[in-house]
């Protein structure tokens, strides 16, 4: 500026507002909201294990997964040697559930993080050119709207062949059209607020205020839905391998132990509930922590 | 307004040699030439453009360097439509910006980022205008970032521009718009507008929303601001009292058209075109014994997809006649720039109105002519 050592100018009773002592910004804010919410803390430690334990894996597992045994078919838990039992080949379950929260967890994460690079582009994209490139992006995610989104992956896993590099494929094509609506709509709403006019007129380029104002304000609800979307992800992940079109046997998979132990049921129904219960706890537990995270990241101003 | 104000003295301030003036002292800062920009309306099967908008029409008028240009008139007849096609926001359908003598968009003119850097915009809407997720210090060094300015640097200008706003930026510089109020954040407004060094700022409204304590304050931000950083300001507002108190000259538009223009002084002792009359006569008086029970001007505006044709007030004219329906008035030209000028056939002894040779008497008062 020309003159620094100019007089401030005589406001009188300026507001100056209470002091606050240090600034909070925005990620710190969520930060101190997470670290207080101890449902959510607890829930998100439970993927933590589950995740150390699928990393660790062939570290931690006390049998090799697909090692089978005739003698030692169906037993329950606790049998000597084998904690959680054994399945219909003599496989032991807890190795085979450690080996499967791999699948399980990629199967989780891979899709829902794809999608939303994918979907939360398009929608970025869509939502700040508007106009025609709006309507024909949109109105190609609308194509994909019109099928429930089980049959959907259920339709492109099936016609293109099954496994998990399709299935991956599948889900994240299911998940790319919510999140670019969620992306699009919240950027549709950005774009008209002040302040993006405000960067345009300081000579600002399209680049630096999608980078630096959209993508910002962007980021939570899109966030925020996509942690929702993995639970959906990991179950029709388990559903697709349930119907045999994901992953192969024997690679181990919650759905897949689930779909091959059902015929003994009534021979061991804990056991082979036990697959079931996994796929519940990991997406409960994604589930709460989407939850908790919404909350911590819904600041209104 | 509830607080009484000393009244500014009317005269532009001086203007100190300014590095930046490429046109010398007497070459406006803003030229205007026959602006327009109508907002197509499409529908039908094809989309086809059915209609348009007439924000702004043929409207032309020039700023003056250091001086304070009042933008008034009512809400939708285009006055913010105005300051975005000025601020190359939304661009023009016809018509030229020529800025310190030099075409804005031209091949060798200025070019829009240049215009920018000279000139800034002031938004209404505080809390809009505000970035949630960017620090007060870090949206006010935005633009200068942009423009290449060293991250640490600009965080000093933006701390600098705080203290001018009347902010301590110790306090402020690190909070967010959320914890801000509305006068503090329309105080960042204005440090974010600075920020370039501009040398035109307009004001869009920009102490409308808020109280009117607040308001004053921040006018007075604004003056010490325009004597200290030798700004020029273009003060759109709907509150005719503040137009009065901090504009040099003024301009009222109706419906996308300049009526009128000229110092403000002489418009708001004579008002030469009856819309402004009447707009003069809404603003509510002190004086209980002054009170009036009709409006002076009934209605909405007519739409500016089909406005009326000849003079575009004639429907809600006391004065109106059929020349005012069969020919529009031109607000006309002069080479002075501080002319009062107003579109009115009233004003213009070969128009044919029968009123047009008792110009340049004074209008009667509108509430008089509806006793008569």
């Amino acid at each position: 500026m020309r003159d620094a050592t100019l007089p401030l100018p005589h406001v009188a009773g300026a507001k100056q507002g209470p002091l606050t002592g240090r600034a909070c910004g925005y990620w710190r804010t969520v930060g101190r909201r997470l670290r207080r919410d101890y449902v959510t803390l607890s829930f998100a430690s439970v993927i933590a294990v589950i995740a150390l334990a699928a990393i660790l894996a062939p570290l931690i597992a006390p049998h090799d997964p697909n090692a089978t045994s005739v003698a030692y078919r169906l037993k329950p838990i606790g049998y000597k040697g084998f904690i959680l039992g054994t399945d219909e080949l003599g496989r032991d379950m807890l190795t085979r559930l450690i080996f499967g929260g791999r699948v399980s967890l990629v199967m989780g994460l891979v899709p829902v993080g794809l999608a939303t690079c994918i979907g939360g582009f398009l929608g970025l994209v869509a939502g700040f050119t508007g106009g025609f490139v709006n309507t024909l992006i949109m109105r190609i995610m609308d194509v994909f709207y019109a099928f429930p989104s089980v049959l959907l992956a259920v339709a492109i896993s099936g016609a293109m062949g099954g496994g998990i590099t399709i299935s991956l494929i599948a889900l994240t094509l299911v998940f790319i059209p919510p999140l670019c609506r969620v992306s699009e709509a919240a950027t549709t709403q950005i774009r008209g607020r002040d302040f993006v006019d405000a960067a345009k007129a300081s000579g600002a380029s399209s680049l630096s205020i999608i980078l630096h104002h959209v993508l910002r304000n962007v980021l939570s609800p899109v966030l925020i839905y996509a942690s929702s979307l993995i639970s959906v992800s990991i179950l029709l992940a388990a559903g697709l391998s349930f119907l045999g079109l994901g992953v192969e046997p024997p690679t181990s998979d919650w759905g897949l132990m689930l779909s091959t132990l059902r015929q003994s049921i009534y021979v061991q129904p804990v056991v082979c509930a036990l697959p079931g219960a996994a796929i519940f706890l990991c997406s409960l537990s994604f589930n709460l922590v989407s939850d908790g995270l919404r909350q911590a990241m819904d600041i209104r101003a | 307004m509830a607080i009484a104000l000393p009244r500014p003295d009317l005269q532009p301030p001086p203007t100190t040699d300014d590095s930046r003036d490429r046109g010398g002292k007497a070459q406006p800062l803003l030229i205007v030439e026959n602006l327009r920009k109508h907002f197509p309306i499409r529908g039908g099967a094809l989309n086809r453009k059915i209609a348009s908008i007439k924000a702004v029409d043929d409207v032309s008028f020039v700023v003056l360097k250091g001086e304070t240009l009042g933008v008034v008139g009512e809400s939708g007849c285009g006055k913010s439509t105005l300051a975005r096609v000025l601020m190359g926001l939304v661009a023009q359908d016809q018509g030229r910006i020529i800025f310190d003598g030099e075409l804005v968009g031209g091949p060798h003119g200025l070019s829009l980022r240049d215009l920018r850097r000279n000139m800034q915009i002031v938004f209404q809407d505080s809390d809009s205008s505000l970035n949630p997720r960017l620090s007060i210090a870090d949206s006010i060094a935005y633009g200068p970032r942009v423009h290449g300015m060293s991250r640490a640097q600009a965080l000093s200008l933006a701390h600098d521009l705080l203290r001018r706003v009347g902010l301590d930026p110790a306090l402020f510089a690190l909070r967010y718009p959320h914890e801000l109020s509305g006068g503090q954040k329309q105080r960042v407004n204005i440090a974010r507008a600075l920020a370039l060094d501009p040398r035109l700022v307009i004001l869009d409204e920009a102490v409308s929303a808020l109280d009117k304590s607040i308001e004053a304050q921040v006018l007075n931000v604004l003056r010490h601001l325009k004597e200290t950083l030798n700004l020029t300001y273009v003060f759109i507002s709907h509150d005719l009292n503040i137009v009065r108190y901090v504009s040099d000259r003024m301009l009222v538009m109706y419906l996308g058209e300049v009526v009128e223009i000229g110092p403000t002084d002489a418009i708001y002792r004579g008002p030469k075109h009856p819309y402004t009359k009447a707009l003069l006569e809404s603003r509510l008086g002190a004086d209980p014994r002054h009170r009036v029970e009709a409006a002076p001007l009934a209605g909405d505006a007519p739409s500016p997809v089909d406005p009326p044709s000849g003079c575009r007030f004639r429907t809600r004219c006391l004065f109106a006649e059929d020349v005012c329906a069969s020919k529009a008035p031109s607000l006309g030209r002069s080479n002075n720039h501080g002319a009062h000028l107003a579109a009115c056939h009233m004003g213009d002894p070969q128009s044919g109105h029968s009123r047009a040779s008792l110009a340049p008497a004074p209008l009667p008062r509108v509430a008089d002519a509806v006793v008569c």
